[in-house]
C-alpha cells in the first residue's frame, strides 16, 4: 500500500520538481552565456509567461477530462481556429451593426456556441456510431480546418476592436486577462473533477468503463458533455486570444493537439485513462511554456524548442514506465 | 459462430458500401467533367497520389502490427531536405544512399523505443513529430533547400522521368506496392507481422520475438518515407522546411481507408493502395468540378467516419452503438 | 416454502444471438430467505441468464416476475432500483477511486450543483463496511487493496439498496479461507433478512455447505431443480453433464523414460521459493495447488518469460538459462497456456496459420511461407487431435472451447517438443472435449512425452497424473505418486497443513 502512495505522490510531485529545475537551469544557463542582459526569473517575464500559457493551458484542463475520461481530441487547434474566425467575423456583421459595443457579448456567446457545437458532434459521433475517438477527431481535425478554409479560403480574417483589445490587455492584481480566464478555467475544471458526480464518474469510465456501465452511469452522454466542455473550452481560449490580436490565419491553431497532450502527459494523465489531475496538467502547461521560453532566453531557436520537447515527452513516457514496473517479478512479455 | 459468418457477409457489405460510395463519386464527377476519366487525368492522379502512397505503405505495416506513426510526415521533410542539401554537397549518387541511412536511422530510433522499450506509439510517434521537425528546421537553419544547377543533374528523374512510358513515380509506388503486399501476404516476416497485431502477447507465447517484429515494421515505415522524401525532393527540386507536415494524417485516413484496423492485426498493401486511390480520386475530382481543395478535408473527414463506421457497424451487427 | 411469494422468478425466458441459442425457455424462481445455487458448465447459459436478469440483455421471450409482478429490466441500474443486485466474477471496480465512491458507482449522493455529497457518502459506507467487518476505511484508495478486500467493496455494494435479489457469481474464486468464512456470513445475514439469494459456483462443498436448493442448467435450458439436502454431488454432476465424466483414478502405467527436465532449488522473487522437481519421458506429473500458490508462475519460468532469481534448470541433465520463449521452443519446452484467448490464440487468425505460427520461419519454399507443408501439418494435427472446424481457412475466434485448446495443443505437438507444460488444461471446456483433452494428455505420455500438467481442479490431477506435486504458497508443500495419493492429504497439502494435523513446516 505505501509504494502505491509513494509512487503516486513521486508522479504528482515530479511536475513540480521539473518546473524548479527548469527555473534554476535556465536562470543559472542564462546567466553564464549572458545572452540577455535582464533575468530570466524577472517578475514580468513570469506574468508574461503565464498569460502566453492561457490559449494552450484553457484547452488542457479540457483535454485532461477527455483524457482521463479514456479518449482523445485531436480536433482542437481546428475547433479553436473555426471559433476564432467566428468571433472576429461576427464582429462585424451588419445586423449587429446597431448594438455598438454591445455587440462584443454577442460575438463572445457565438464563438463558445460553436466550440459547444463542434465538440458536440464530436461526441455525438462518439456516442453514437461507437468508432474510437482517436479516428472520429483525426478526421473532424481535417473537416473542421475544411470548414476553417471554406469561410474565408486562403486569406486571414481580422478584425481589431479596442475595446476588447483594452479589455484583453487589462492587468489586474497584476496578472493579465488571458491569465484570469486560465485560473478561472483551472479552478473551475478542478472542481469540476474532484468534486462533483460528473467528475468522479469521468475517473470511473476511464478506469473501467465496464463497470461504470454496470453500475447505471450512462457513459455515452457523459462523453459528448466532455466533448463539448473541450469545445467550449477551446472556443474560450480562441476568445481570449483573439480579443487581442484581432487577426487570424486558417492555419492557426495547427500543432496546438500535439502542445497540449503534452502537456497533459507531462502532468501525469494516464494514457489509458481513469487517473489524472488537472493540477498537474497546469503544471504541465507551465513547464512546456518555460521551456519554450527558457531555450528562447538563452539563445536557441524555434527547432530547439521542437526537438527538446518531443525528446521531453518521450523521456517521460520512458520514466512512468519505469517507475511502475514491477522488477524482476514482472512477466517478460 | 453463425453469428460470425453473419457478419463476415455484413463485412463485405460495408466494404461494398464504401465502393458504391466510391463509384457515385466517380459517376457524379464525369458527369460533371468528362475529363475525369480522361487517361491522362487518371495516370496524373496515380502520380501525384504516389508520394502519399508510398509512405501509406510503410504505415500499413505499422498498423497492422498494432502501432500508430504519426512522425512520417515530419520524416518526409527531413529526407526531403535533406537529400536535397547533400545533393549539392556530394552529388547525388552519395546523397540518396546518405539520406536513406539517416532516415531509417530515425525509424531505428522509433523501433527502438516502441518495439524493445515498449512505450505507446502515438506518443512516442507525436513527440517524433516534434523532435524530427525541429531536426530538420536545425538541419536546414530555417532556409528553404533548393538544387543549385537543375538543369545539370539526372536527379530529376525519380519525380519527373518516365521509363518504359510511365512515370517513374508511379513505377516505383507500383513496384514498392507489389514488393511489400508480397512480403506482407507471403513471407514468414509478414505472418509475424499479423500475429503480433492480432495478439502480442499470443505471439510472445508462440516463441516470436515481438520486439523484433514491430522494430523491423518501423523501419520499413522509414524505409518508404525516404523514398517518398526522394520521390518529393526530386520533383520540386526544391523544398520548404514543412512539405510533409499534416501528411501523416493523409497517409493514416488512406490506410484506414483501405480497412486496416488500428487495433492492428487486419488491413492488407492493396486494400491500402484502394484507399490511397479513393482518396487521391476524389481529391481530384472536387478540384475538376471546380472545388478548392480544402473541400476535399470535409469529404475526406465525413468518409473516414462512414468507412470506419459500417466496417464496425458489420461486425458488432447493429448500426449504432449499443453505448447507453 | 410453499405458499410463499416467490422473491424473483424467471418464466420461460428465451435469449438467442445470431446462430446461437443461448436461453431456451428457462425457467427458475429465488424465495426470500433461500439460497438458490445456480449451476452449469461454462458456456452452460449461467452468465446470459444473469446478464438478461441483471437488465444488460433482453430477453426475445418470457417473463421477469418481482414478487410475482411482472417487470422488465431496461438497464442494469433499472434491475438495481428494483432490488436486484448483482456480484460480479470479475471485479468491476475503478482502481483510482476510493471504497466509498466505488460503493456508490452510478448513485453518488448529490448536493447542489452536482456535487457529491461526502459525509453523507462516507458516513453511509462506513456502516455498510461495519456490517461486513472489514479492516479497511471508505476513503481507501482500491487500487491499494487485495484481491479479497476488493471482493469486499464489490459485496458492500450490494448492501446498498434495499435489496429483493442478490446474484452472486463465483464470490469466493479468490478468497481465502476466513474470508470464505466472512462471505458466507454476510450470506446468513442476507438470508435472515429475507432476501432471496442465487449462488453461482463451481464449487460442490460450497453450494452444500450453504444452499437450500439447486438449480443446473445446460445447453441453455433448465435441467432440473433438486433440494441441496436431497440430492448429492454425483446427480447434480449428473444433471450438469448430461453423462459421467470418466474421473477415475489414474492407473494406467507404463515405462519411464530417462529424467527430461529437472529443477533444482528454483526461486523467483516472492513468486516461488526453492521449488525442486523432475519428471521423466512418459509421464505426467501434475501441479496442484490454489491459484497464486506459484504454480503459473513455474511454468512461465520454464518457458523464458520470468528470470529465475536463484537456482537451476536442467535439461536432459544439462544445466541451461531460458531467457525467453524462442528460447524455450528452440530446446524443445512448450506451454499451453492458462489464458487460452489471451495467450495462447491470435483469434482473428485462421486455424491454420495459429498452429504452425511458432515453426513459421522453418516451413519455408524460397523466401515465402510453404502454405502446402502447413495445411499438411494442419490437417494431421486435425485428424489426430479430432478437431471439429470446418476447415483451415476458419478464424479460431468462431470455433469452440475444446476445439481451441487442441488447436494451441496441436502447435506444440507439430513441433515435436521434449516437456509439454499444460496450465489449467479444461478451464472453461464442455464435458467431452474434457474427457478427450484428458485422454489426449495420457496418450501423449504413452508416446514418452513428459508433461507438466497444472490444475486447480483435484479429480483432474487425480485423473491424468502419475506423480502429484502440491504447491502452498509459492513452495512444494509435499510430493505424491498416484499409489499413495489421497484427496484428504492433498487438501491439507495445498492449504499448507500437515498429514496428521499440525502445521507443517512452509
Amino acid at each position: 500500500m505505501q509504494a502505491g502512495t509513494l509512487s503516486t505522490f513521486l508522479k504528482r510531485g515530479a511536475i513540480w520538481g521539473f518546473i524548479l529545475f527548469e527555473l534554476i537551469f535556465f536562470s543559472v544557463a542564462g546567466a553564464f552565456l549572458s545572452l540577455s542582459d535582464k533575468a530570466f526569473m524577472d517578475l514580468d517575464n513570469m506574468l508574461r509567461l503565464f498569460k502566453q500559457s492561457a490559449p494552450i493551458g484553457i484547452i488542457a484542463m479540457g483535454m485532461t477530462i477527455i483524457m482521463i475520461n479514456g479518449n482523445i481530441d485531436l480536433s482542437v487547434g481546428a475547433t479553436f481556429a473555426l471559433c476564432a474566425i467566428v468571433l472576429l467575423d461576427s464582429l462585424t456583421w451588419p445586423i449587429f451593426a446597431g448594438l455598438g459595443d454591445w455587440v462584443i457579448p454577442v460575438s463572445w456567446a457565438l464563438a463558445l456556441l460553436t466550440g459547444v457545437l463542434l465538440g458536440a458532434i464530436n461526441g455525438l459521433i462518439v456516442w453514437k456510431t461507437g468508432v474510437d475517438a482517436f479516428i472520429v477527431t483525426l478526421g473532424s481535425m481535417l473537416g473542421y480546418r475544411g470548414l476553417v478554409f471554406m469561410y474565408n479560403g486562403e486569406q486571414p480574417t481580422s478584425h481589431l476592436n479596442w475595446t476588447l483589445v483594452d479589455f484583453a490587455e487589462t492587468q489586474f492584481l497584476g496578472l493579465h486577462t488571458a491569465t484570469w480566464f486560465l485560473l478561472a478555467v483551472t479552478l473551475v475544471i478542478w472542481f469540476l473533477m474532484t468534486r462533483t458526480i460528473h467528475g468522479r464518474n469521468a475517473y470511473a469510465i476511464g478506469d473501467n468503463r465496464e463497470a461504470a456501465v454496470n453500475a447505471g452511469i450512462r457513459v455515452g452522454p457523459h462523453m459528448m458533455i466532455n466533448f463539448m466542455i473541450i469545445g467550449f473550452l477551446a472556443a474560450l481560449s480562441a476568445v481570449v486570444f483573439y480579443s487581442e490580436s484581432g487577426s487570424v490565419n486558417p492555419n492557426d491553431g495547427e500543432l496546438y493537439e500535439l502542445w497540449i497532450i503534452t502537456a497533459v502527459v507531462l502532468g501525469g494523465t494516464k494514457l489509458t485513462g481513469g487517473a489524472g489531475s488537472v493540477i498537474s496538467t497546469f503544471g504541465g502547461v507551465l513547464a512546456i511554456q518555460l521551456l519554450r521560453k527558457g531555450l528562447g532566453h538563452i539563445g536557441a531557436d524555434t527547432s530547439t524548442v521542437n526537438l527538446v520537447i518531443g525528446l521531453i515527452l518521450i523521456a517521460v513516457l520512458y520514466l512512468d514506465r519505469q517507475l511502475n514496473r514491477k522488477g524482476a517479478e514482472e512477466l517478460k512479455i | 459462430m453463425a453469428q460470425l459468418t453473419k457478419s463476415d457477409i455484413g463485412g463485405f457489405l460495408a466494404r461494398q458500401g464504401i465502393l458504391v460510395a466510391f463509384a457515385v463519386f466517380i459517376i457524379g464527377f464525369t458527369l460533371a467533367n468528362p475529363r475525369f476519366l480522361d487517361p491522362d487525368n487518371i495516370m496524373g492522379v496515380i502520380r501525384s497520389s504516389a508520394i502519399l502512397g508510398v509512405m501509406a505503405l510503410g504505415v500499413t505495416f505499422v498498423v497492422i502490427s498494432g502501432n500508430l506513426d504519426l512522425s512520417v510526415g515530419s520524416m518526409m521533410s527531413f529526407s526531403t531536405i535533406v537529400v536535397l542539401d547533400l545533393h549539392d554537397k556530394l552529388g547525388p549518387t552519395l546523397a540518396i544512399p546518405a539520406m536513406f541511412a539517416m532516415t531509417l536511422c530515425l525509424g531505428a530510433l522509433i523501433g527502438f523505443l516502441v518495439g524493445y522499450l515498449k512505450l505507446n506509439s502515438l506518443i512516442v510517434t507525436l513527440g517524433m513529430l516534434s523532435a524530427i521537425h525541429g531536426l530538420t528546421l536545425t538541419y536546414s537553419g530555417g532556409k528553404n533547400m533548393d538544387i543549385a544547377d537543375k538543369e545539370g543533374t539526372w536527379f530529376s528523374v525519380f519525380g519527373q522521368g518516365d521509363a518504359l512510358g510511365i512515370p517513374v513515380p508511379i513505377l516505383l509506388f507500383v513496384l514498392l506496392a507489389a514488393f511489400l503486399g508480397i512480403v506482407l501476404a507471403k513471407t514468414p516476416f509478414g505472418r509475424k507481422v499479423y500475429a503480433v497485431g492480432g495478439n502480442g502477447v499470443a505471439a510472445t507465447f508462440s516463441g516470436i520475438r515481438r520486439a523484433r517484429v514491430v522494430f523491423t515494421c518501423y523501419l520499413a515505415s522509414a524505409f518508404c518515407v525516404a523514398t517518398a522524401g526522394l520521390l518529393q525532393a526530386s520533383r520540386s527540386m526544391g523544398s520548404q522546411n514543412t512539405v510533409g507536415q499534416g501528411l501523416e494524417l493523409e497517409v493514416l485516413a488512406a490506410v484506414i481507408l483501405g480497412g486496416a484496423s488500428l487495433l492492428g492485426g487486419s488491413g492488407t498493401i492493396f486494400k491500402t493502395v484502394i484507399g490511397v486511390l479513393m482518396l487521391g480520386f476524389i481529391q481530384n475530382g472536387l478540384l475538376l468540378v471546380g472545388l478548392q481543395f480544402y473541400v476535399q478535408y470535409v469529404v475526406t473527414w465525413v468518409i473516414i467516419i462512414l468507412a470506419v463506421w459500417l466496417d464496425i457497424a458489420a461486425k458488432r451487427g447493429t448500426l449504432w452503438s449499443p453505448i447507453a | 416454502m410453499t405458499g410463499q411469494t416467490p422473491a424473483l422468478r424467471l418464466e420461460g425466458i428465451v435469449k438467442t444471438f445470431p446462430g446461437v441459442r443461448a436461453l431456451d425457455g428457462v425457467s427458475f424462481s429465488v424465495m426470500p430467505g433461500e439460497v438458490h445455487a445456480l449451476m452449469g458448465e461454462n458456456g452452460a447459459g449461467k452468465s446470459t441468464l444473469m446478464k438478461v436478469l441483471g437488465g444488460i440483455y433482453q430477453p426475445d421471450a418470457g417473463q421477469i416476475l418481482i414478487e410475482e409482478a411482472p417487470t422488465v429490466m431496461a438497464s442494469p441500474l433499472e434491475a438495481k432500483a428494483k432490488g436486484v443486485v448483482f456480484i460480479h466474477q470479475e471485479l468491476s471496480l475503478a482502481d483510482e477511486l476510493s471504497v466509498a465512491e466505488n460503493v456508490y458507482l452510478g448513485e453518488l449522493p448529490r448536493k447542489s450543483f452536482g456535487r457529491v455529497d461526502w459525509d453523507r457518502l462516507y458516513a453511509d459506507t462506513e456502516r455498510i463496511l461495519d456490517r461486513l467487518k472489514v479492516g479497511f476505511t471508505p476513503q481507501t484508495l482500491v487500487g491499494d487493496l487485495s484481491i479479497a478486500n476488493k471482493q469486499m467493496v464489490e459485496i458492500a455494494r450490494a448492501l446498498t439498496v434495499d435489496a429483493k435479489a442478490v446474484i452472486f457469481d463465483e464470490p469466493t474464486a479468490s478468497l481465502t479461507d476466513a474470508e470464505k468464512d466472512v462471505l458466507f456470513e454476510v450470506i446468513a445475514d442476507l438470508k435472515a433478512r429475507n432476501v432471496g439469494i442465487i449462488y453461482i459456483s463451481h464449487r460442490m462443498e460450497e453450494i452444500f455447505r450453504i444452499t437450500d436448493r439447486v438449480s443446473v442448467l445446460r445447453d441453455g435450458q433448465h435441467t432440473g431443480t433438486a433440494i441441496t439436502a436431497d440430492t448429492n454431488e454425483e446427480a447434480v454432476t449428473q444433471m450438469m453433464i448430461g453423462r459421467k465424466l470418466d474421473l477415475s483414478r489414474n492407473v494406467a502405467h507404463h515405462e519411464l523414460g530417462d529424467v527430461a527436465l529437472e529443477v533444482r532449488n528454483l526461486s523467483c522473487g516472492h513468486l516461488y521459493k526453492d521449488v525442486s522437481f523432475k519428471i521423466r519421458r512418459g509421464e505426467v506429473v501434475g501441479f496442484y495447488g490454489l491459484v497464486g500458490a506459484g504454480r503459473t508462475e513455474i511454468a512461465e519460468t520454464l518457458f523464458g518469460l520470468r528470470d529465475p532469481s536463484a537456482g537451476q534448470i536442467l535439461l536432459d541433465g544439462q544445466a541451461l538459462r531460458i531467457t525467453s520463449p524462442t528460447d524455450a521452443i528452440e530446446r524443445g519446452i512448450s506451454l499451453v497456456p492458462e489464458d487460452r484467448k489471451g495467450q495462447g490464440l491470435v483469434l482473428g487468425m485462421n486455424c491454420r496459420d495459429n498452429m504452425t505460427l511458432p515453426q513459421v520461419d522453418d516451413l519455408k519454399a524460397g523466401p515465402f511461407v510453404a502454405e502446402g507443408a502447413e495445411v499438411a501439418i494442419f490437417d494431421q494435427y486435425r485428424d489426430r487431435l479430432d478437431i471439429r472446424t470446418p476447415g483451415w481457412k476458419q478464424l479460431v475466434g468462431n470455433l469452440s472451447g475444446g476445439n481451441q485448446q487442441k488447436i494451441v495443443i496441436g502447435k506444440w505437438l507439430s513441433m515435436h517438443p521434449n516437456v509439454l507444460i499444460v496450465d489449467e488444461p479444461t478451464r472453461g471446456i464442455d464435458v467431452g472435449s474434457k474427457s478427450e483433452i484428458h485422454n489426449l494428455i495420457r496418450d501423449l505420455a504413452a508416446q514418452g512425452y513428459a508433461v507438466i500438467v497444472i490444475s486447480s481442479e483435484m479429480p483432474e490431477v487425480l485423473h491424468v497424473a502419475d506423480r502429484i506435486y502440491a504447491l502452498f504458497q509459492g513452495r512444494i508443500t509435499r510430493e505424491f505418486t498416484s499409489e499413495d495419493v489421497t484427496e484428504d492429504s492433498l487438501v491439507r497439502a495445498i492449504s499448507g497443513l500437515a498429514d496428521n494435523g499440525g502445521a507443517q513446516v512452509a
